[in-house]
């Protein structure tokens, strides 16, 4: 809010009528200027009436204030239908005299001109549809219209700066569109008389590819936003995107989101992905990009959280479709409720215009989490692209919602110019890659960065089976890390050589048995021999004994004979 | 919309004119263009002409029925088509032009002029 000083010296809050359109308040900050006239211009095409009707159309459903559209151009039935396609039923609201739709023909071929005239019969017409359905807002499309039926230059601009002097003393909020001119910003300079406020609408063709633009050229006595911002017209009316002025406050969760893939979940430190914060997965064709990301919206839907889905390249029967192959069923999400996917070709519009979209449907959504798959499917200039996702992950993050973005590399080097200048917006990176060798090609992921927590730094193997992603163990051997048949072979190998060892082991032991056996017989054979001797001896020396007493009692028995003891 | 109910018949009878003058208050502009009408009526079309004036600031919802922008605006309701002259109606010719006055003794007898072939 700005304030204005009124001529009695006191000062003023500026009060402001607000649009109705979604964006557009937030860059005026607050709506068009009340009470005062409003210039709209653009070239032809750009949605100036469907623009001023908006504006109309809320101010009598939303803001209860009647409105006037009082049509140079269109037939009151014309213009009924015409935005009928917004979603408007302004039929409804004429019947209900909340809207009063005016047509005023301009026929040049009819009017003769003989003398002096002025225009009161159109302020005659105006402040009477003002007065009838007590008006607080009026369009006037398009006023210029006027200078092809009357000649007079002179009077015409008199009279127009009269009638704006008119609408500011009536106290209407009036919108007046202007066809763009060149070098100006309308065909017959009628911004010098509307000073106020000055909308500017543009549609750019760029590429092929159209976008809808935006920019408050000029709001006397307010701030607003100055850039150009993209707007949508679509069937659930305008919104305009303004989104530059995203500062870096959004409060960031320590909750981790898990991934989806519980092998994955251990590759990081705190078991998943900080809720809110934005995921890169970038990756070769056919690596399971796409896997990956219905993976954590099939685990959010099961835990009851909502997850929007933007597909640029398939339509979603066909991802519901090739998810079920991989045994992750989104169908039955989708009819709970909690899965919605947005599907539409990236040359449908321009970035911008995408990004108004993905940014008006998350609004509408509130999901938890978003996957856009894939943001290499963008085409234009690099600093638009970088730009537009930046947009994106604020606006996600400013939602605390978790945004996965899948990104296609297209050559060998994973690190492709758009993953490089988006990489920094990302808290986590996943890159998937295949490595090609003995004629296979094995799918490799790793996670290249994650802020803020501790993760793997392992490449891992992983399969797309029918029941989801596995990674597979890591081989870490002698020869590095093996993947697919290499890894098998050489587990197969190492198996080979385990067990020819083991035999080799079985072998040896069971020759040392036979050894010992050997030994211990031997030792037995000689034991006995030795104990066969020693018997031997036993018995000698028992026989020697005996002959020795034997001998002694003779000696005896001689010496007793022979008488010669004692 | 009592419109119908305040403007006087269009009946056709062939070389009548069905005339309204449309003004917004007593303006000079306003005066001058009743004064000015009433003289080229009464040279041009003496006797065969109905003229209605119009006051905007009186009945503001007849303006949206005839189209009107400008005031003065002289709208020609019979013979058809509708033609509209705007201004004060100080520039005689142009209004005869405008109003596609025909003078009496040009029109043809066994025809109305609005089916009249070139001649």
């Amino acid at each position: 809010m700005s304030i204005v000083v009124s001529p009695d010296g006191t000062a003023s809050v500026l009060l402001k009528s607000p649009t109705g359109i979604a964006g557009l308040d937030d860059l005026t900050m607050g709506g068009l200027p009340q009470g005062r006239p409003t210039l709209l211009c653009g070239a032809a095409g750009c949605g100036k009436t469907l623009f001023a009707m908006t504006f109309l159309v809320s101010g009598a459903t939303r803001y209860g204030e009647a409105g006037v559209f009082m049509s140079f151009e269109e037939r009151s039935d014309d213009l009924i239908e015409n935005v009928a396609s917004l979603g408007f039923d302004v039929g409804e609201l004429v019947a209900q005299e909340r809207l009063l739709i005016d047509y005023v023909r301009v026929e040049p071929a009819e009017i003769e001109v003989s003398g002096e005239y002025d225009l009161e019969a159109l302020f005659v017409r105006l402040g009477y549809a003002i007065d009838k359905v007590g008006a607080k807002r009026v369009v006037l499309d398009t006023i210029e219209a006027l200078f092809s039926g009357l000649t007079d230059q002179a009077i015409l601009r008199a009279e127009l700066r009269r009638l704006f002097g008119w609408l500011k003393d009536k106290g209407v909020t009036a919108i007046i569109t202007a066809e763009r001119g060149e070098g100006q910003l309308t065909r017959y300079g009628i911004e010098e008389y509307v000073s106020d406020c000055v909308i500017l609408l543009d549609n750019r063709v760029f590429d092929q590819v159209t976008t809808r633009r935006l920019r408050v050229v000029k709001y006397r006595g307010s701030a607003h936003g100055t850039n150009e911002y993209p707007f949508l017209i679509d069937d659930r009316g305008i919104s305009v995107m303004p989104i530059t002025s995203a500062g870096l406050v959004h409060k960031t969760s320590s909750e981790a989101v898990p991934t989806g893939v519980p092998d994955l979940d251990k590759m990081f430190g705190i078991g998943g992905f900080f809720r809110g914060s934005s995921v890169l997965i970038s990756g070769l064709a056919g690596t399971g990009k796409s896997t990956f990301s219905a993976s954590f919206a099939n685990a959010m839907c099961e835990r009851g959280e909502k997850c929007l889905y933007f597909a640029f390249e398939e339509s979603p029967d066909q991802v519901v479709r090739n998810m079920r192959s991989a045994g992750i069923d989104l169908q039955r999400h989708i009819d709970a409720g909690l899965l919605c996917f947005e599907a539409a070709r990236p040359s449908l519009f321009g970035l911008e215009m995408h990004l108004a979209r993905m940014n008006r449907d998350i609004e509408e959504f509130e999901p938890s989490a978003v996957i856009v798959d894939p943001i290499s499917a963008f085409r234009g200039v690099q600093s638009e692209i970088h730009a537009t996702l930046l947009r994106l992950v604020d606006v996600c993050k400013g939602r605390g919602i978790t945004a996965i973005l899948t990104s296609l590399s297209l050559a060998a080097d994973h690190v492709n110019e758009s993953d490089r200048s988006v990489s920094s917006l990302m808290d986590t990176w996943i890159s998937l890659t295949d490595v090609e060798a003995n004629g296979e090609r094995n799918r490799v992921m790793y996670v290249l960065k994650s802020r803020g927590m501790r993760h793997s730094n392992q490449l891992r193997e992983y399969l797309l089976t029918n029941n989801g992603i596995q990674l597979i163990e890591p081989y870490i051997g002698p020869r590095g890390a093996l993947t697919g048949a290499a890894r098998l072979a050489q587990e197969s190998l190492e198996r080979a050589e385990e067990l020819e060892r083991r035999q080799l082991q079985e072998q040896r032991r069971r020759a040392l048995t036979r050894k010992r056996r050997a030994v211990e017989r031997q030792i037995a054979e000689l034991q006995a021999a030795l104990e066969a001797e020693e018997d031997e001896a036993v018995l000698e020396f028992h026989r020697d004994d005996e002959r020795e007493g034997f001998v002694q009692s003779n000696r005896h028995a001689m010496a007793t004979i022979r008488g010669a003891s004692q | 919309m009592n419109h119908d109910a305040e403007l006087a018949d269009d009946v056709a009878i062939p070389g009548h004119y069905n005339l309204r003058l449309y003004v917004a208050g007593q303006t000079p502009k306003s005066l001058s263009a009743i004064a000015n009408l009433k003289a080229i009526c009464e040279e041009h079309l003496a006797g065969r002409y109905t003229v209605q004036v119009i006051d905007l600031l009186e009945n503001p919802q007849l303006a949206a029925g005839d189209q009107i922008l400008a005031v003065p605006t002289l709208v020609r309701h019979l013979p058809p088509p509708i033609k509209r002259v705007i201004g004060s109606l100080s520039d005689t010719d142009r209004v005869l032009v405008g109003l596609d006055i025909v003078p009496l003794q040009d029109l043809p007898l066994e025809a109305s002029p609005q089916q009249a072939p070139p001649s």
